[in-house]
């Protein structure tokens, strides 16, 4: 095995945060979110109005590892916004309650505090709106 | 099984002068939600801070600790 060996999961990867000005990879969709810390992610950015690409990182767990060695990153979710990494649910939560989100995404801080969707017990995996 | 009395300490013991609140977020052994407050976090990101706390346990965090929400706090 070469170091020059073809990786096509980390260039799909590495091109989707290039290509997207905000994109989240998380656990499931933003409409059946599976884990508590994506859903709230989903239901910040939801609130802020911005548009966003979404990857489900559970139906191939070399997504996920891609990923984390990409960002140098261990959990999920992870939200990128003009191709840097700005964090995980605790960092988005918290830059939400000071309003550096917004100032990140361009965006005004919303009136109302966000809705987080429900987590999805099980149920089909797919990836939404990912740039192939 | 990690607890949260092994996370507090071994976030102490790897950031110098790092003191950390630890409670085990569900009581299932795995979501754990830490506070941490070090001088070494100066000048560092919030990104930078918390890659310094999830470096303590590498491999683990995503693994037996499915989660460790943080909070970091700049001394």
């Amino acid at each position: 095995m070469s170091e020059q060996q073809e990786n096509p999961i980390r260039d799909a990867v590495t091109s989707a945060i290039a290509e997207n000005e905000v994109i989240l990879f998380m656990k499931g969709t933003p409409d059946t979110p599976a884990c508590g810390f994506s859903a709230r992610t989903v239901g910040i950015l939801q609130s802020l109005g911005v548009p966003f690409a979404a990857v489900n990182v559970l139906p191939d767990p070399r997504i996920r590892e891609e990923l984390s060695a990409v960002s140098q990153w261990p959990t999920i979710p992870q939200l990128f916004v003009g191709g840097e990494l700005i964090g995980g649910c605790d960092i988005v939560t918290e830059m939400f309650e000071t309003g550096e989100l917004a100032e990140v995404l361009g965006v005004d801080s919303p009136q109302e505090a966000p809705v987080t969707p429900a987590v999805a017990g099980g149920g089909t995996m797919q990836i939404e709106n990912r740039v192939s | 099984m990690p607890d949260a009395a092994d996370i507090k300490a071994r976030i102490e013991a790897a950031i110098p002068g790092a003191r950390a609140e630890v409670e085990d977020w569900t009581g299932g052994g795995d979501h754990f939600r830490a506070t941490v407050s070090a001088p070494a976090f100066a000048g560092l990101s919030r990104i930078q801070q918390h890659r310094l706390v999830y470096g303590v346990f590498g491999g683990e965090i995503g693994g037996p600790i499915h989660a460790l929400s943080l909070t970091t706090i700049s001394e």
